[in-house]
Protein backbone atom coordinates (compact mmCIF):
# COMPACT_ATOMS: atom_id res chain seq x y z
CA UNK A 1 0.00 0.00 0.00
CA UNK A 2 1.84 3.65 -0.86
CA UNK A 3 1.07 6.50 0.90
CA UNK A 4 -1.53 7.63 -2.14
CA UNK A 5 -4.62 9.25 -1.21
CA UNK A 6 -7.14 6.64 -0.44
CA UNK A 7 -10.65 8.93 0.00
CA UNK A 8 -12.59 5.73 -0.13
CA UNK A 9 -10.40 3.98 2.70
CA UNK A 10 -11.08 7.18 4.37
CA UNK A 11 -14.42 7.25 4.42
CA UNK A 12 -14.56 3.43 5.30
CA UNK A 13 -12.42 4.45 8.89
CA UNK A 14 -14.87 7.08 9.28
CA UNK A 15 -18.13 4.52 9.09
CA UNK A 16 -16.13 2.28 11.28
CA UNK A 17 -15.05 4.68 14.23
CA UNK A 18 -18.83 5.80 14.20
CA UNK A 19 -19.86 2.05 14.98
CA UNK A 20 -21.42 1.78 18.62
CA UNK A 21 -19.42 -0.12 21.62
CA UNK A 22 -22.56 -2.22 22.25
CA UNK A 23 -21.54 -2.52 25.79
CA UNK A 24 -21.54 1.02 26.24
CA UNK A 25 -23.69 2.44 23.04
CA UNK A 26 -23.30 5.95 24.28
CA UNK A 27 -19.42 5.37 22.88
CA UNK A 28 -18.11 4.92 19.00
CA UNK A 29 -15.04 2.52 18.77
CA UNK A 30 -13.65 6.00 18.08
CA UNK A 31 -14.59 7.47 21.77
CA UNK A 32 -13.37 4.50 23.68
CA UNK A 33 -9.76 4.37 21.49
CA UNK A 34 -10.47 0.56 20.64
CA UNK A 35 -9.91 1.02 17.07
CA UNK A 36 -6.48 0.86 15.92
CA UNK A 37 -6.02 1.17 12.06
CA UNK A 38 -7.61 1.14 9.02
CA UNK A 39 -6.01 -0.13 6.35
CA UNK A 40 -6.19 -1.93 2.90
CA UNK A 41 -5.21 -6.13 2.67
CA UNK A 42 -3.29 -7.62 0.02
CA UNK A 43 -6.32 -8.32 -1.93
CA UNK A 44 -7.58 -4.59 -1.30
CA UNK A 45 -10.32 -5.32 1.03
CA UNK A 46 -10.72 -3.23 4.03
CA UNK A 47 -8.97 -4.59 7.53
CA UNK A 48 -10.28 -3.26 10.41
CA UNK A 49 -7.62 -3.56 13.56
CA UNK A 50 -8.87 -3.41 17.01
CA UNK A 51 -7.79 -4.37 20.71
CA UNK A 52 -9.54 -5.26 23.04
CA UNK A 53 -10.20 -3.14 26.68
CA UNK A 54 -9.91 -6.42 28.36
CA UNK A 55 -8.74 -10.04 27.29
CA UNK A 56 -12.01 -11.03 27.87
CA UNK A 57 -14.16 -8.89 26.95
CA UNK A 58 -16.97 -10.91 25.11
CA UNK A 59 -17.95 -7.99 23.32
CA UNK A 60 -15.14 -8.00 20.52
CA UNK A 61 -17.67 -10.92 18.96
CA UNK A 62 -20.32 -8.37 18.44
CA UNK A 63 -18.33 -5.58 17.47
CA UNK A 64 -16.48 -7.69 15.17
CA UNK A 65 -19.87 -8.48 13.22
CA UNK A 66 -21.26 -4.56 13.75
CA UNK A 67 -18.06 -3.37 11.85
CA UNK A 68 -18.36 -6.08 9.28
CA UNK A 69 -22.51 -5.49 9.04
CA UNK A 70 -21.62 -1.71 8.46
CA UNK A 71 -19.15 -2.03 5.73
CA UNK A 72 -21.15 -4.69 4.08
CA UNK A 73 -23.74 -2.51 3.54
CA UNK A 74 -21.38 0.40 1.94
CA UNK A 75 -20.83 -2.57 -0.34
CA UNK A 76 -17.28 -4.06 1.76
CA UNK A 77 -18.30 -7.49 1.58
CA UNK A 78 -15.74 -9.86 3.37
CA UNK A 79 -13.84 -6.90 5.42
CA UNK A 80 -10.98 -8.83 8.07
CA UNK A 81 -11.16 -7.48 11.47
CA UNK A 82 -8.26 -8.26 12.80
CA UNK A 83 -7.33 -8.37 17.27
CA UNK A 84 -3.82 -7.16 18.51
CA UNK A 85 -3.36 -7.11 22.28
CA UNK A 86 -0.03 -4.74 21.99
CA UNK A 87 0.12 -1.85 23.35
CA UNK A 88 -2.17 -2.95 25.89
CA UNK A 89 -5.30 -1.11 25.94
CA UNK A 90 -5.45 1.85 28.61
CA UNK A 91 -8.41 3.60 29.83
CA UNK A 92 -6.28 6.89 29.03
CA UNK A 93 -7.12 6.32 25.35
CA UNK A 94 -10.97 7.03 26.31
CA UNK A 95 -11.08 10.48 24.41
CA UNK A 96 -12.10 14.04 26.19
CA UNK A 97 -15.67 13.24 23.85
CA UNK A 98 -16.04 9.66 25.18
CA UNK A 99 -15.30 10.92 28.86
CA UNK A 100 -18.17 13.42 28.22
CA UNK A 101 -20.69 10.87 26.90
CA UNK A 102 -20.03 8.72 30.01
CA UNK A 103 -20.41 11.62 32.31
CA UNK A 104 -23.81 12.56 30.38
CA UNK A 105 -25.03 9.23 31.20
CA UNK A 106 -24.45 8.57 34.85
CA UNK A 107 -21.08 6.57 34.30
CA UNK A 108 -18.00 8.52 35.95
CA UNK A 109 -15.46 8.63 33.46
CA UNK A 110 -11.78 7.04 34.54
CA UNK A 111 -10.04 8.87 37.43
CA UNK A 112 -7.72 7.71 40.17
CA UNK A 113 -4.88 5.19 39.76
CA UNK A 114 -4.96 1.39 38.96
CA UNK A 115 -3.64 -0.97 41.86
CA UNK A 116 0.18 -1.57 41.23
CA UNK A 117 2.79 -1.05 42.96
CA UNK A 118 3.25 -1.82 47.12
CA UNK A 119 0.76 1.27 48.21
CA UNK A 120 -1.82 1.78 45.27
CA UNK A 121 -2.89 5.39 45.53
CA UNK A 122 -6.28 6.47 44.99
CA UNK A 123 -7.50 9.57 43.67
CA UNK A 124 -11.30 10.51 44.62
CA UNK A 125 -14.00 9.67 41.74
CA UNK A 126 -16.91 11.87 41.49
CA UNK A 127 -20.10 11.28 41.70
CA UNK A 128 -21.69 11.71 38.03
CA UNK A 129 -24.85 13.16 39.08
CA UNK A 130 -23.96 15.17 42.26
CA UNK A 131 -20.55 16.02 41.20
CA UNK A 132 -19.41 15.32 45.13
CA UNK A 133 -15.87 13.70 45.27
CA UNK A 134 -17.36 11.54 48.41
CA UNK A 135 -17.51 8.37 47.01
CA UNK A 136 -16.35 5.15 47.83
CA UNK A 137 -15.96 1.39 46.38
CA UNK A 138 -18.71 -1.14 46.12
CA UNK A 139 -17.33 -3.89 44.51
CA UNK A 140 -13.98 -3.13 42.23
CA UNK A 141 -16.33 -5.16 39.38
CA UNK A 142 -19.24 -4.17 37.94
CA UNK A 143 -21.79 -4.85 34.85
CA UNK A 144 -19.14 -5.22 32.48
CA UNK A 145 -15.17 -6.16 33.26
CA UNK A 146 -14.10 -2.49 32.22
CA UNK A 147 -15.99 -0.92 35.21
CA UNK A 148 -16.67 -1.29 39.23
CA UNK A 149 -19.45 -0.05 40.89
CA UNK A 150 -18.98 2.93 43.29
CA UNK A 151 -21.93 5.14 45.81
CA UNK A 152 -22.20 8.56 46.76
CA UNK A 153 -21.98 9.74 50.40
CA UNK A 154 -23.26 12.75 49.47
CA UNK A 155 -26.74 12.12 47.35
CA UNK A 156 -26.62 8.36 48.04
CA UNK A 157 -27.11 7.18 44.80
CA UNK A 158 -24.82 4.04 43.39
CA UNK A 159 -22.99 4.76 40.31
CA UNK A 160 -20.86 2.91 37.68
CA UNK A 161 -17.11 4.06 37.05
CA UNK A 162 -14.88 3.76 34.30
CA UNK A 163 -12.02 1.52 36.51
CA UNK A 164 -8.44 3.02 35.61
CA UNK A 165 -6.43 0.90 33.73
CA UNK B 1 14.25 -20.63 15.35
CA UNK B 2 15.58 -23.95 16.48
CA UNK B 3 12.81 -26.70 17.12
CA UNK B 4 13.97 -27.45 20.13
CA UNK B 5 13.17 -23.79 21.59
CA UNK B 6 10.13 -24.17 19.75
CA UNK B 7 9.33 -27.09 21.55
CA UNK B 8 9.93 -25.56 24.79
CA UNK B 9 8.04 -22.43 23.81
CA UNK B 10 4.85 -24.25 23.14
CA UNK B 11 4.72 -26.39 26.24
CA UNK B 12 5.85 -23.48 28.34
CA UNK B 13 2.84 -21.51 26.60
CA UNK B 14 0.61 -24.35 27.01
CA UNK B 15 1.35 -24.82 31.03
CA UNK B 16 0.73 -20.60 30.89
CA UNK B 17 -2.94 -21.27 29.08
CA UNK B 18 -3.93 -24.30 31.26
CA UNK B 19 -3.21 -22.29 34.42
CA UNK B 20 -5.18 -19.56 33.42
CA UNK B 21 -8.24 -21.99 32.19
CA UNK B 22 -8.42 -23.64 34.73
CA UNK B 23 -8.36 -21.07 37.73
CA UNK B 24 -11.29 -19.26 35.23
CA UNK B 25 -13.56 -22.17 35.71
CA UNK B 26 -13.42 -23.13 39.03
CA UNK B 27 -14.84 -19.24 39.62
CA UNK B 28 -17.18 -19.76 37.00
CA UNK B 29 -18.29 -22.30 39.13
CA UNK B 30 -19.18 -19.80 41.49
CA UNK B 31 -21.40 -17.80 39.14
CA UNK B 32 -24.87 -17.37 40.85
CA UNK B 33 -23.40 -19.12 43.90
CA UNK B 34 -21.50 -16.53 45.39
CA UNK B 35 -21.75 -15.21 48.92
CA UNK B 36 -23.57 -11.91 47.64
CA UNK B 37 -24.79 -10.12 44.88
CA UNK B 38 -21.28 -7.84 44.14
CA UNK B 39 -18.88 -10.97 44.61
CA UNK B 40 -20.73 -12.87 42.36
CA UNK B 41 -20.14 -10.31 39.43
CA UNK B 42 -16.42 -9.59 41.05
CA UNK B 43 -15.72 -13.46 40.97
CA UNK B 44 -17.35 -14.09 37.26
CA UNK B 45 -15.43 -10.84 35.96
CA UNK B 46 -12.51 -12.42 37.22
CA UNK B 47 -13.27 -15.38 35.56
CA UNK B 48 -13.73 -13.75 32.52
CA UNK B 49 -10.41 -12.36 32.35
CA UNK B 50 -8.63 -15.74 32.88
CA UNK B 51 -10.70 -17.02 30.25
CA UNK B 52 -9.14 -14.07 28.06
CA UNK B 53 -6.19 -14.94 28.52
CA UNK B 54 -6.45 -18.25 28.02
CA UNK B 55 -7.81 -18.04 25.11
CA UNK B 56 -4.92 -15.95 23.62
CA UNK B 57 -2.24 -18.69 25.42
CA UNK B 58 -4.43 -21.51 24.32
CA UNK B 59 -4.45 -20.11 20.87
CA UNK B 60 -1.03 -19.34 20.52
CA UNK B 61 0.25 -22.65 21.97
CA UNK B 62 -1.55 -24.87 18.95
CA UNK B 63 0.00 -22.50 16.23
CA UNK B 64 3.73 -22.89 17.86
CA UNK B 65 2.50 -26.90 18.07
CA UNK B 66 1.81 -26.96 14.31
CA UNK B 67 4.60 -25.64 13.35
CA UNK B 68 6.41 -29.04 14.70
CA UNK B 69 3.89 -31.08 14.12
CA UNK B 70 1.84 -29.90 11.29
CA UNK B 71 -1.04 -30.64 12.70
CA UNK B 72 -3.16 -27.45 13.97
CA UNK B 73 -5.35 -27.99 17.40
CA UNK B 74 -7.65 -25.39 18.02
CA UNK B 75 -7.86 -23.37 21.88
CA UNK B 76 -11.33 -25.47 21.88
CA UNK B 77 -9.31 -28.95 20.93
CA UNK B 78 -6.43 -28.12 23.31
CA UNK B 79 -9.24 -27.29 26.16
CA UNK B 80 -12.28 -29.71 25.43
CA UNK B 81 -10.52 -32.88 24.31
CA UNK B 82 -7.46 -33.59 25.74
CA UNK B 83 -7.14 -36.00 29.22
CA UNK B 84 -6.34 -35.11 32.53
CA UNK B 85 -2.97 -36.38 32.16
CA UNK B 86 -2.33 -34.16 29.13
CA UNK B 87 -2.92 -30.56 31.53
CA UNK B 88 0.44 -28.91 32.33
CA UNK B 89 -1.42 -26.44 34.79
CA UNK B 90 -0.38 -26.49 38.57
CA UNK B 91 -2.42 -28.04 40.84
CA UNK B 92 -3.24 -24.81 43.09
CA UNK B 93 -5.62 -23.52 40.60
CA UNK B 94 -7.63 -27.07 40.67
CA UNK B 95 -8.24 -26.76 44.25
CA UNK B 96 -12.41 -26.86 45.00
CA UNK B 97 -14.36 -24.34 46.16
CA UNK B 98 -14.76 -25.98 49.80
CA UNK B 99 -15.74 -22.47 51.03
CA UNK B 100 -15.31 -18.80 50.10
CA UNK B 101 -11.98 -18.95 51.83
CA UNK B 102 -10.53 -21.35 50.43
CA UNK B 103 -11.30 -19.81 46.84
CA UNK B 104 -9.78 -16.66 48.15
CA UNK B 105 -6.81 -18.39 49.72
CA UNK B 106 -5.97 -19.87 45.97
CA UNK B 107 -7.25 -16.06 44.34
CA UNK B 108 -4.44 -14.51 46.45
CA UNK B 109 -1.91 -17.67 45.93
CA UNK B 110 -2.33 -17.31 42.17
CA UNK B 111 -3.01 -14.02 41.39
CA UNK B 112 0.14 -13.16 43.38
CA UNK B 113 2.50 -15.98 41.36
CA UNK B 114 0.43 -14.63 37.91
CA UNK B 115 1.37 -10.44 38.34
CA UNK B 116 4.96 -11.57 38.77
CA UNK B 117 4.90 -13.69 35.95
CA UNK B 118 2.77 -11.61 34.12
CA UNK B 119 5.83 -8.74 34.86
CA UNK B 120 8.22 -10.61 33.80
CA UNK B 121 6.75 -12.05 30.50
CA UNK B 122 5.93 -8.48 29.87
CA UNK B 123 9.62 -8.38 28.58
CA UNK B 124 9.35 -11.28 27.05
CA UNK B 125 11.64 -11.61 23.61
CA UNK B 126 8.82 -13.63 22.47
CA UNK B 127 6.33 -10.84 20.89
CA UNK B 128 3.09 -12.69 21.06
CA UNK B 129 3.71 -13.49 24.84
CA UNK B 130 4.82 -9.59 25.86
CA UNK B 131 1.67 -8.36 23.88
CA UNK B 132 -0.38 -11.48 26.00
CA UNK B 133 1.38 -10.95 29.24
CA UNK B 134 1.50 -6.78 28.91
CA UNK B 135 -2.27 -6.74 28.68
CA UNK B 136 -3.20 -8.97 31.31
CA UNK B 137 -0.96 -8.12 34.17
CA UNK B 138 -3.16 -4.81 34.28
CA UNK B 139 -6.05 -7.23 35.09
CA UNK B 140 -4.51 -9.45 37.18
CA UNK B 141 -3.09 -6.45 39.12
CA UNK B 142 -7.21 -6.44 39.92
CA UNK B 143 -7.20 -9.70 40.71
CA UNK B 144 -4.76 -9.69 43.41
CA UNK B 145 -5.92 -6.33 44.82
CA UNK B 146 -9.47 -7.81 45.44
CA UNK B 147 -8.01 -11.26 47.08
CA UNK B 148 -5.63 -9.76 49.37
CA UNK B 149 -9.02 -7.10 50.60
CA UNK B 150 -10.57 -10.38 51.09
CA UNK B 151 -7.92 -12.14 53.14
CA UNK B 152 -7.04 -8.92 55.22
CA UNK B 153 -11.10 -8.99 55.64
CA UNK B 154 -11.37 -12.48 56.68
CA UNK B 155 -8.14 -12.62 58.36
CA UNK B 156 -8.68 -9.47 60.45
CA UNK B 157 -12.50 -9.93 61.47
CA UNK B 158 -14.26 -12.71 63.42
CA UNK B 159 -12.61 -15.18 65.58
CA UNK B 160 -15.02 -17.63 62.62
CA UNK B 161 -13.42 -16.01 59.86
CA UNK B 162 -9.96 -15.56 61.18
CA UNK B 163 -10.15 -19.32 61.70
CA UNK B 164 -11.51 -20.41 58.22
CA UNK B 165 -9.15 -18.14 56.70
CA UNK B 166 -6.24 -19.91 58.20
CA UNK B 167 -7.24 -23.22 57.58
CA UNK B 168 -8.11 -22.83 53.82
CA UNK B 169 -4.36 -21.06 53.46
CA UNK B 170 -3.12 -24.21 55.39
CA UNK B 171 -4.94 -26.14 52.77
CA UNK B 172 -3.78 -24.37 49.96
CA UNK B 173 0.07 -23.36 50.66
CA UNK B 174 1.64 -27.02 50.22
CA UNK B 175 0.75 -26.54 46.35
CA UNK B 176 2.50 -23.12 46.31
CA UNK B 177 6.07 -24.99 45.83
CA UNK B 178 5.16 -26.11 42.71
CA UNK B 179 4.57 -22.63 41.28
CA UNK B 180 8.41 -22.01 41.52
CA UNK B 181 9.99 -24.96 40.50
CA UNK B 182 12.13 -25.51 37.30
CA UNK B 183 12.57 -27.49 35.11
CA UNK B 184 13.75 -27.91 31.43
CA UNK B 185 11.55 -26.66 29.68
CA UNK B 186 11.53 -23.42 32.29
CA UNK B 187 15.14 -23.34 32.05
CA UNK B 188 14.62 -23.79 28.20
CA UNK B 189 12.53 -20.55 27.62
CA UNK B 190 14.17 -18.78 30.51
CA UNK B 191 17.43 -19.38 28.84
CA UNK B 192 16.56 -17.94 25.47
CA UNK B 193 14.86 -14.86 27.35
CA UNK B 194 11.51 -15.96 25.79
CA UNK B 195 9.82 -17.10 29.23
CA UNK B 196 10.46 -16.71 33.20
CA UNK B 197 12.13 -19.35 35.53
CA UNK B 198 10.07 -19.78 38.63
CA UNK B 199 12.42 -19.94 41.16
CA UNK B 200 13.02 -15.95 40.12
CA UNK B 201 9.99 -15.09 40.84
CA UNK B 202 9.57 -16.19 44.40
CA UNK B 203 11.30 -13.64 46.10
CA UNK B 204 8.80 -10.77 44.99
CA UNK B 205 5.79 -13.33 45.56
CA UNK B 206 6.71 -13.77 48.71
CA UNK B 207 6.94 -9.98 49.65
CA UNK B 208 3.56 -9.54 48.84
CA UNK B 209 2.11 -12.73 50.24
CA UNK B 210 4.01 -11.91 53.68
CA UNK B 211 2.45 -8.40 53.63
CA UNK B 212 -1.21 -9.46 52.68
CA UNK B 213 -0.75 -11.75 55.46
CA UNK B 214 0.97 -9.71 58.28
CA UNK B 215 -2.27 -7.13 57.60
CA UNK B 216 -4.49 -9.54 58.08
CA UNK B 217 -3.26 -10.83 61.07
CA UNK B 218 -2.54 -14.28 59.91
CA UNK B 219 0.71 -16.22 60.51
CA UNK B 220 2.51 -17.92 57.37
CA UNK B 221 1.65 -21.36 57.09
CA UNK B 222 4.13 -23.68 58.25
CA UNK B 223 3.44 -27.01 56.23
CA UNK B 224 5.67 -29.11 53.63
CA UNK B 225 5.10 -29.09 49.76
CA UNK B 226 2.60 -31.66 48.51
CA UNK B 227 4.13 -33.78 45.24
CA UNK B 228 2.81 -36.78 43.24
CA UNK B 229 4.54 -39.97 42.66
CA UNK B 230 8.19 -39.68 41.82
CA UNK B 231 7.71 -36.00 42.91
CA UNK B 232 5.76 -34.84 39.98
CA UNK B 233 2.67 -32.52 39.80
CA UNK B 234 0.80 -30.95 37.97
CA UNK B 235 3.35 -29.49 34.82
CA UNK B 236 4.21 -33.19 34.37
CA UNK B 237 0.44 -33.92 34.07
CA UNK B 238 -0.01 -35.22 37.71
CA UNK B 239 -3.35 -33.81 39.47
CA UNK B 240 -5.46 -33.80 42.38
CA UNK B 241 -8.58 -35.81 42.50
CA UNK B 242 -10.50 -32.98 41.94
CA UNK B 243 -9.14 -32.43 38.86
CA UNK B 244 -10.77 -34.94 37.27
CA UNK B 245 -14.28 -34.28 38.11
CA UNK B 246 -13.78 -30.48 36.93
CA UNK B 247 -12.96 -31.40 33.59
CA UNK B 248 -15.76 -34.26 33.42
CA UNK B 249 -17.80 -31.12 34.08
CA UNK B 250 -16.09 -28.82 31.94
CA UNK B 251 -15.56 -30.68 28.91
CA UNK B 252 -19.06 -32.58 29.20
CA UNK B 253 -21.12 -30.30 26.69
CA UNK B 254 -18.52 -30.47 24.11
CA UNK B 255 -17.91 -33.72 24.35
CA UNK B 256 -21.25 -35.22 23.93
CA UNK B 257 -22.29 -32.21 21.03
CA UNK B 258 -19.52 -31.80 19.14
CA UNK B 259 -19.36 -28.42 17.42
CA UNK B 260 -21.90 -26.79 19.57
CA UNK B 261 -21.93 -22.96 19.87
CA UNK B 262 -23.84 -20.48 21.17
Amino acid sequence: MTADADPDLDRIAEEVASVPDPEMPMLTLRDLGILRAVERGADGRPVVVVTPTYSGCPAMEAIRADVRERLERLGHVGAEVRTVLSPPWSTDWITEEGRRKLAEHGIAPPSGAAPVGPVPVRLSVKCPRCGSPATRTLSRFGSTACKELRVCEACREPFDHVKPL
Amino acid sequence: MSAERDTALAAYTLRLGDDALVASHRLAELAARGPQLEEDVALANISLDLLGQARSLLTYAGSLEERLTGVLRTEDDLAYLRDEDQFANCRLVELPNTDFAYTVARQLLFSAYQFELYTALAGSADETLAGIAGKAVKEVAYHRDHASGWTVRLGDGTEESSERMAAALEAAWPYTAELFTSDAVFRSVAASGLGADPPDLRPAWDVFVDGVLAEAGLARPEVPPITGPAGMGGRQGVHTEAFGYLLAEMQHLHRSHPGAAW
